[in-house]
Formats: C-alpha cells, sequence, structure tokens
C-alpha cells in the first residue's frame, strides 16, 4: 500500500509537472489519467514488486555520474573503431549475474548495452551472454569492474576473491 | 562572462553532439555485420543524445523546459537498451550469425537457451 | 547561437540519412528495424533543436511523445516481424524456444 501511495505521488507530481495548464476541466483530466495508470499498475502486479529499497536511495545518482564517465570512455573507444573498421575483432562474451534482486540484474543488462561495445544478447537468471566489438569493450564485463558497481548500487557485501 | 561561459559549454556540448551522430550513423554503414552496427547505433543512442540534451538544457537554465528535456533523455536512456537487446534477441534466435574472432566462444551453443523470466 | 543550432541540425540530419541509407541496403530484415529505430530517435532529438530555432516552447511535449512511441513502435513492429501476428499475448515465448 505504502508504494501505491508513493506511485500516486509520483504521477501527480510529473502530470503537474508536464502539463502547465491548470485550469479544472484539465485538472479533473489529470486526476482521471492518475488514477487509470494507477489502476492498470494495480493490475498488472507490478507496484511493490519491483522494489530494491537500495536502488532507489542516495546511490543511484552516484551510479548515473559513474554511468556517465563510461559511457563517454566507451563512445570514444567506439568512435575510434569506426575510422578503422579493419581493427575490429566482435567475440561473443559470458559472464556470471551475481545479484540477489532481479532490478539489479536488469540494470546491470540496460548498463552493458548502454556502454556502446558491449550489447546484452540474453539475461537468465545466473549468467549474461554479450557480444562486444574488441577486446578493450569486453573488459568493462570481463575484468567485473561493472559488476562490482551494480552491486555496490544494490548495498550487497563486495564479492570475496 | 558567466553567461559566455555558459554559451560556450552549450555550444561545444551542441556540436559533439552532432559529430558523435555522425560517426554513429558511420558506424552504422561501415561495420561489418548486424551485431557490430548495434554498437554503431549505440554510439548515436547514447553520447549523442545526451551530449545534444544537455547542450539545449544549458540554453534555458532551470525551466519547465528544461525538465522536459530531463524527462526525454530519461526515456530515450531507458528505452534505448531495452529496444536494442530485443533486437540482438531476436536476430539472435532467428539465427542471424555474428561475425567472430577465432578465438571468440561462438553464439551457437546459447541458442538453444531461453531467456528466463528472472 | 542560431548557427551552432543549426549546424547541430545539419549533422543530426546526415546521422539520419545515413540511417536510412542502411535500412534501404538492409541486408537482413533486423538491420533495417536497428536502422529505423535510430532515425525514430534522431527525430526526436531534430524536433526538440526545433524547439530552441523556433522559440515554440510547446513543441517540446511532440519530442516528449515522439521519444515514448517510437519505443512502442519499434518494439511492435519487431513483434510483428518475428511472430506475424500481434493479438497472441504468449507468441514471443512460443517463438523463443
Amino acid at each position: 500500500m505504502r508504494e501505491a501511495f508513493f506511485l500516486t505521488c509520483w504521477l501527480v507530481l510529473l502530470w503537474l509537472a508536464i502539463s502547465g495548464v491548470y485550469k479544472p476541466v484539465i485538472l479533473l483530466l489529470g486526476i482521471a489519467s492518475v488514477m487509470l495508470v494507477l489502476w492498470l499498475s494495480l493490475r498488472m502486479k507490478v507496484v511493490g514488486e519491483e522494489h530494491a529499497p537500495a536502488i532507489f536511495g542516495w546511490r543511484l545518482p552516484v551510479f548515473w555520474v559513474w554511468t556517465l564517465v563510461e559511457i563517454v570512455r566507451s563512445n570514444l573507444h567506439v568512435a575510434r573503431l569506426t575510422f578503422s573498421p579493419e581493427k575490429i575483432s566482435p567475440r561473443i562474451v559470458t559472464t556470471d549475474v551475481p545479484f540477489r534482486t532481479s532490478v539489479a540484474k536488469v540494470v546491470y543488462g540496460n548498463t552493458c548495452t548502454l556502454t556502446p561495445g558491449t550489447v546484452t544478447l540474453m539475461l537468465t537468471r545466473d549468467k549474461l551472454v554479450a557480444h562486444a566489438l574488441d577486446q578493450t569493450s569486453s573488459e568493462t564485463l570481463t575484468s567485473g569492474r561493472l559488476a562490482r558497481k551494480v552491486l555496490w548500487l544494490e548495498g550487497s557485501p563486495e564479492p570475496e576473491k | 562572462m558567466l553567461e559566455w561561459a555558459i554559451n560556450l559549454a552549450s555550444w561545444f556540448l551542441l556540436l559533439t553532439g552532432g559529430v558523435f551522430g555522425v560517426i554513429g550513423g558511420i558506424g552504422l554503414i561501415r561495420f561489418p555485420d548486424f551485431y557490430s552496427r548495434l554498437h554503431g547505433a549505440g554510439v548515436t543512442d547514447t553520447l549523442c543524445a545526451i551530449c545534444i540534451v544537455f547542450g539545449l538544457a544549458l540554453q534555458s537554465g532551470i525551466s519547465l523546459l528544461t525538465l522536459k528535456l530531463m524527462l526525454i533523455l530519461l526515456f530515450l536512456l531507458f528505452t534505448a537498451p531495452t529496444a536494442t537487446h530485443a533486437l540482438a534477441r531476436a536476430a539472435m534466435v532467428d539465427e542471424v550469425e555474428p561475425l567472430l574472432d577465432e578465438q571468440s566462444e561462438s553464439l551457437a551453443k546459447h541458442r538453444g537457451e531461453r531467456s528466463s523470466s528472472i | 547561437m542560431t548557427p551552432v543550432l543549426v549546424l547541430t541540425t545539419m549533422a543530426v540530419f546526415t546521422t539520419m540519412a545515413l540511417a536510412l541509407a542502411r535500412a534501404l541496403k538492409g541486408p537482413t530484415i533486423y538491420d533495417r528495424i536497428v536502422a529505423v529505430n535510430v532515425f525514430g530517435t534522431k527525430t526526436v532529438l531534430v524536433v526538440a533543436l526545433i524547439t530552441y530555432l523556433t522559440g515554440h516552447a510547446d513543441l517540446i511535449d511532440v519530442a516528449l511523445v515522439y521519444a515514448l512511441i517510437n519505443f512502442i513502435a519499434i518494439v511492435t513492429v519487431l513483434k510483428l516481424v518475428k511472430t506475424r501476428d500481434l493479438a497472441s499475448s504468449d507468441a514471443g515465448e512460443g517463438s523463443d524456444a
């Protein structure tokens, strides 16, 4: 129930921010659309299901900044490869997915796709299959750099080496 | 003075975004197979969009317009990997073969497996 | 200001032209869908740029909605291509096996 309340608050804020027109009729439509979305989410049973408290804390902005730096770095690398396509050596990489929550697994897969040079091909319960453009690109995954960062985001303890 | 600095930063971001867009487009043309072209598309989807949106946001300062720009960026960054993954997964199931380095493991052994609900 | 915006818009148009070239060349259907996806996301950026070029702040809503519709359209087209059927709800699962 708590999650449904927060969802409603977010939806109302979002609607007020995007709309910009505050006349009675339009406001009524806004209330109707918020209620519709709330009902749909409850019917889909996604409210609270995918709730992982740590993911929505202060760690998220830090993770985004880190991801931004990674995106810039891998973009520069792929841009260099674009001008010498004979240098690429595409490969399939398989890594473990050591996370508890499904949200963290999805974040892992999406971040992998979001950094150019690696694309998630398949994500199962305990492993991830990715296509990487070359050795340097695949190292983000094989060295576990990304996995450690997502573990930190999830709030899990670091795995022993 | 500050206004000039902001303008310069904004111009730099906009032009960088444009340049990376074109580079991604060239990658889309030049890379040899479907899976490597996905990386070219990835360049235009990420850095190009990020640079252009931030460049525009610097122009309008803190306003409703900037908020909407940030929402656009958020939607783009959430949907782009999902769409790319859906495409890659569909191509993989459809037995589109990637060109691979000799030392790499092959894709074929993963084909039979299913994406489980996690 | 305006020359920079125009230049950036031109660059994004170039990207769209390159994507269109890939969409025409193929060779697989997935290459075409990737190209159309890139074309769509660049459309969002062009609309955002035009918002600033013309000063019509309302146009940004078009970009916002287009960003969402583009994603849904790509996934729908992909599903249609894969299954030749949009009606069944578990078609993706069935063809995955």
